[in-house]
């Protein structure tokens, strides 16, 4: 019985042996590559935090980079195709749509990374504090982070952003009211797992005070993940805060922004779409300049999410 | 299973109560109201007639008060009537809904369509060069804001190409085809990423390994066992995307001129017109939440273990 059924297994021409997929399955157990060497991750880190730090002088420095000044109207040239002396043309003013993506850099790039560093902070605090005292403000506060974890969070934002009036510093409190929750969550939990851990008691029993184990001992401690998770936001935040601009609730006109431009630029769809592809482009490469950034921070962190 | 369905229910209502307060507070405690905005800019009307119309609206009352008047009125049926048009609130969403459902499922539709079986196709070529360009083109999309898909679609397809309308003409598949195209794009490469890591996590576990070693063929393997096992992890994964979709609804209905919810919300948001608003937020919660409750309990449905008691979350 055995026998025969090895033999008629020998017998089958080879293409139906399954041939074909021993390219296709071969991924399945291991592939060729288990994730990267960690030299390459960090070739990567170097890379990609060179790149973002570039964008980020450039927004720093937007108004010396800029060609010409970016709210300057010129309506003899107004939607102007990219030249020479215009590299990315002009828009229904006739401003100088490179001067206007530069100068947007400092809206857009600077406001995400202060909504990202207001909520790493706030949630943080929260988290530990919550994980610390535990009692009934921890129920309290995790009730209600509960609550805008259970929630649409964009539909809550706009809400927000709406109600407040519009105004990139409005959108980026309506952001940051719906995004605490996630690193109060992570703050928590890593400070509930630390909490009982010998180094802390030692520090206690050595006399310091509360404040000085929290922020000297604690926080060095499990800001790690929370800072991951920020990294890898960033992207996220950066086109949420560039979405509610585009619909009118966050930064307004004349003030160059990515988002709002872009929307500006949608009734010239058809006569000149370059007014609005380049502030997207802008968009595109710097969610994903951070993006790649963001993974390469996690991988380098920790090597057991690579390849994931 | 009957039991944990009345405690899950249970556990909604204080979600429910916290998101109606958040939700109304918000709208009062912002400094102006839909009277201020309405007649802000004329100047010229007097404090009488302003206060007339709040006291009219009901604008004029405690702050608790006018939650709970609110609150039972939403349980009825009866979100009052918008601030701008003067039509009631439920008749306007209850027309405008089946607008934005219609998108949002055929956006799930081809989301499922594309990235369950490149994240399949992802995980098993794992390191290989199909992988390679799948993961390239998810990052490529994870990268692009849905409005400026929507804006490079309606260039290509629109303007250049001239094969489908700039903005909707009303509620047809032709019209919907844009809009579900820009959702499916922004989903579908968030979802496949999930898929792939799902589809090897499962692929990591030692059965695998084992069935490898029994000689099992790898195609075997991978439909009868590793599919069906991820397929848990799938579909929760699916569901809890739900939630940014009908965020990004929003965008995109007011982009194409898709006549649902979400443009009736940006409309109402820059108008102030609050128990639009509300409404939409109030709802678009509920929807959220019901979905979650859904996606567990099929969860308990999918799994025999957590079924039979076997593990307990």
């Amino acid at each position: 019985m055995r026998q025969t059924f090895l033999k008629n297994r020998e017998k089958r021409p080879l293409q139906k042996q399954g041939h074909k997929s021993v390219t296709m399955y071969s991924g399945m157990y291991g592939g060729r590559r288990h994730g990267r060497r960690a030299g390459s991750v960090k070739t990567r880190l170097i890379v990609f935090g060179l790149l973002a730090a570039f964008l980020l002088l450039g927004s720093v420095f937007s108004a010396q980079l800029a060609p010409y000044d970016p709210d300057l109207q010129n309506l003899e040239i107004a939607r102007a195709a990219p030249s020479a002396a215009h590299l990315l043309g002009t828009d229904r003013f006739g401003r100088d749509m490179l001067s206007r993506v530069i100068a947007g850099s400092r809206a857009s790039i600077f406001s995400t990374l202060l909504l990202v560093a207001v909520i790493t902070v706030i949630g943080t605090l929260i988290g530990v504090f919550c994980g610390w005292n535990g009692k009934r403000a921890d129920a309290v506060l995790m009730r209600i982070s509960d609550i805008f974890l259970a929630f649409p969070g964009l539909v809550f934002a706009m809400a927000v952003a709406g109600v407040l009036g519009g105004g990139l510093h409005n959108a980026i409190v309506a952001l940051a009211a719906i995004s605490w929750p996630k690193y109060a969550r992570i703050a928590r939990s890593q400070t509930l797992a630390q909490r009982e851990s010998a180094y802390l008691k030692a520090a206690k029993l050595a006399g310091s005070s509360t404040t000085k184990i929290i922020f000297k001992h604690l926080l060095p401690n499990i800001i790690g993940p929370i800072l991951v998770t920020s990294m890898l936001d960033i992207g996220t935040m950066m086109m949420e805060l560039a979405g509610l601009s585009f619909l009118g609730l966050g930064a307004k006109p004349p003030t160059a922004e990515w988002g709002s431009m872009m929307s500006d630029a949608r009734s010239l769809m058809t006569t000149a779409p370059w007014v609005a592809f380049s502030p997207g482009a802008a968009i595109f490469l710097s969610v994903m300049v951070f993006n790649l950034l963001g993974d390469t921070i996690r991988d380098y962190a920790d090597p057991r999410s690579r390849d994931f | 299973m009957r039991k944990y369905i009345i405690q899950r229910l249970l556990q909604l209502i204080p979600v429910l109560i916290g998101i109606t307060f958040l939700s109304f507070a918000m709208m009062r405690v912002a400094g102006s109201d839909a009277v201020t905005e309405m007649y802000g800019d004329k100047g010229a009307v007097s404090q009488e007639i302003i206060d007339a119309r709040r006291a009219e609206l009901g604008l004029d009352r405690p702050f608790l008060i006018q939650y709970a008047a609110w609150l039972g009125g939403m349980v009825r049926g009866d979100m009052g009537t918008s601030y701008v048009s003067g039509l009631d609130v439920a008749g306007t969403f209850a027309a405008k809904l089946p607008a934005t459902l219609l998108l949002t499922a055929l956006s799930i539709l081809a989301t499922v369509l594309i990235s369950i079986p490149l994240g399949i196709l992802a995980a098993v070529c794992r390191g290989g060069v199909v992988d390679y360009i799948l993961r390239f083109i998810s990052f490529i999309g994870n990268s692009l804001p849905n409005f400026f898909v929507a804006l490079l679609l309606m260039h290509l397809l629109s303007i250049r190409l001239k094969l489908l309308p700039v903005l909707s003409d009303g509620i047809s598949l032709r019209s919907a085809l844009m809009p579900t195209m820009t959702l499916a794009i922004a989903m579908s490469s968030k979802y496949m990423r999930q898929v792939r890591a799902a589809v090897l996590e499962e692929l990591q576990k030692d059965y695998v390994t084992g069935a490898k070693a029994r000689g099992v063929r790898g195609r075997v393997t991978l439909w009868n066992s590793v599919i069906r096992s991820s397929m848990l992890t799938i579909i929760t994964l699916l569901a809890l995307s739900i939630g940014n979709l009908l965020g990004g609804t929003a965008i995109i209905e007011s982009i194409f001129m898709w006549d649902g919810v979400g443009k009736m919300a940006v409309d109402a948001i820059t108008m102030r017109d609050y128990p639009l608003i509300q409404a939409y937020v109030v709802w678009m919660a509920v929807i959220y939440v019901m979905v979650n409750l859904v996606t567990d309990l099929l969860y308990h449905l999918l799994d025999p273990r957590i079924r039979l008691g076997v593990i307990r979350e």
